[in-house]
């Protein structure tokens, strides 16, 4: 902020400065330039949602969290762009892990869904948005919904693959059992909630105050950073749930798949 | 690189005038886009000052914003994630009225919108005068919903929507420009969408 600026604001002051966090320094090239992407590898998830492991040649790496931008070209020239979060931890050399849901009638996702296989080429660029991104340094509370979960994994993955010792907890929403993405690879860290259907002994029901309850009377030293994730109205629930329970809201970080 | 995706051929698709390159037509859909939490902000705990350089500076509250002549914004807008939503009305006031009663000095060229939240964004002040910016409240009739910004947002539909400070609080006027949150997260400083301004560098 200048000093024009903090001299003439009067009645008003911000009472939240967003900020990325400090370390991560966004390179513009880096983000603007498309690259060539090739599939190497496709590997069900869920009935729904399939990981889909590129190699990048010219990856400049990534902070868990981060998403992408790709792009698909028709033969008349037509391009389809969306964005994806990156599933995989930063070390991956080489590679980066998207996780798509297969979204009924979708352009892109049913592509890859139903199209798409080894050898294939797309065009990408990124990483972007240092926001939502998570460098292993803070106690991170992650709470995800559906697809959500994406680049909360990464978080999780980088977290095992460093042997990080900070607070990691994960709060996954999903229909059912069947539709958790990752379910083999969720750890101690993850408490799933479940909203149609759950194994025994499980309740069924959406994300309520009683599941962050436990997660925030925690209070690890610095407390959480929130990670929020996943549809419009799971964020706006979820982020609700936190403010109401105490949470700064600028200590709140959402993503919105839209 | 923009060599053709075997297999892919896009959705069956009529020529369709107005939309930007690299966007689709969101049709009903309106997503939702903010990094924060939707702040609780009633109307009557709603206010909108410009300052900076200006010869006059100055806070309406609901009311006092509600008096200014009425001005309707009917159009296309258009996100930078990819999604542009055809023929949408909203109501409110014409920045100029305001930028009117506080008088910009000669040196102001760019401004810098704040939000409620904290969150802000730069623009050039050419692109908030001549009848190409709002402060509105209501969309299609309708009080505008929080989650889009309500009670109050700033609208600058040529420009991509993260421009369009929600829950807009400040305006302040500057001699130079001065990049806002996600412009300094890699955003483009304009974001024109018939250029593709979308990252810094495009
Ligand atoms: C930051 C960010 C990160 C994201 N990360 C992920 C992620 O990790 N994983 C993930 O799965 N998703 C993610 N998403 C969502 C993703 O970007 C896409 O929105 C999603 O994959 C759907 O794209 P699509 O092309 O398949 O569907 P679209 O073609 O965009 O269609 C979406 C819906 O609209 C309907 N529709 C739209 N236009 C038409 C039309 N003309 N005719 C018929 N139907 C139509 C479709 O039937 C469908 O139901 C993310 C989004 C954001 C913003």
């Amino acid at each position: 902020m200048t000093e024009t600026a903090t001299h003439t604001q009067g009645g008003f002051a911000p009472p939240v400065r967003f900020a990325v966090p400090g370390r991560i320094a966004v390179s513009e090239q880096v983000a603007t330039r498309w690259q060539t992407a090739t599939l190497t590898e496709i590997r069900r998830e869920t009935a729904r949602a399939a990981t889909f492991r590129l190699a990048v040649p010219d990856w400049a790496g990534h902070l868990p969290g981060q998403h992408l931008q790709l792009r698909l070209t028709a033969a008349d020239g037509y391009v389809a762009q969306r964005h994806y979060s990156i599933a995989s931890a930063p070390d991956d050399s080489g590679h980066i892990e998207l996780t798509l849901d297969h979204v009924e009638g979708g352009e892109v996702s049913g592509w890859f869904h139903t199209v798409a296989r080894v050898g294939d080429q797309v065009a990408v660029r990124g990483p972007l948005s240092g926001f939502f991104a998570w460098p292993g340094d803070r106690p991170a509370l992650l709470i995800g919904a559906g697809s959500g979960v994406v680049p909360l994994m990464s978080m999780v993955r980088h977290h095992r693959a460093r042997g990080l010792s900070v607070p990691l907890r994960l709060l996954v929403s999903a229909r059912s059992p069947e539709e958790l993405i990752y379910a083999r690879e969720l750890g101690p860290e993850t408490t799933p909630v479940f909203t149609r259907s759950a194994p025994a002994g499980l309740p069924v029901g959406r994300l309520a105050a009683a599941h962050l309850a436990p997660l925030l009377a925690e209070r690890p030293p610095g407390g959480w950073e929130a990670y929020v994730c996943g549809s419009n109205a799971f964020a706006e629930h979820a982020s609700r749930l936190l403010v109401a329970a105490g949470q700064p809201v600028d200590r709140i970080r959402i993503e919105r798949f839209g | 690189m923009n060599s053709t995706t075997r297999g892919f051929a896009g959705r069956p698709r009529a020529a369709r005038p107005g939309l930007p390159p690299g966007q689709y037509d969101a049709g009903d859909d309106w997503p939702v886009l903010s990094a924060e939490v939707t702040p609780d902000l009633a109307p009557a705990d709603w206010t909108f000052r410009i300052g900076g350089l200006v010869t006059e500076p100055r806070t309406w509250d609901w009311e006092q914003a509600h008096a200014l002549p009425a001005s309707a914004y009917s159009g296309d807008i258009h996100c930078v994630t990819g999604w542009s939503k055809f023929g949408v009305r909203f109501g409110g006031v014409s920045l100029d009225a305001f930028l009117d009663a506080v008088r910009p000095l000669p040196s102001a060229t760019h401004a810098v919108a704040y939000a409620h939240t904290g969150y802000t964004t730069n623009l050039p002040l050419a692109d908030l005068t001549g009848g190409r910016a709002w402060i509105v409240w209501e969309y299609d009739g309708q009080p505008l919903a929080p989650e889009h910004g309500g009670p109050a947002r700033l609208l600058v539909p040529h420009l991509y929507f993260w421009k369009s400070a929600k829950w807009i609080a400040n305006l302040e006027l500057l001699d130079h420009d001065e990049p806002g949150f996600w412009e300094q997260n890699g955003y483009h400083p304009r974001g024109n969408p018939w250029q593709e301004q979308r990252y810094s560098g495009d």
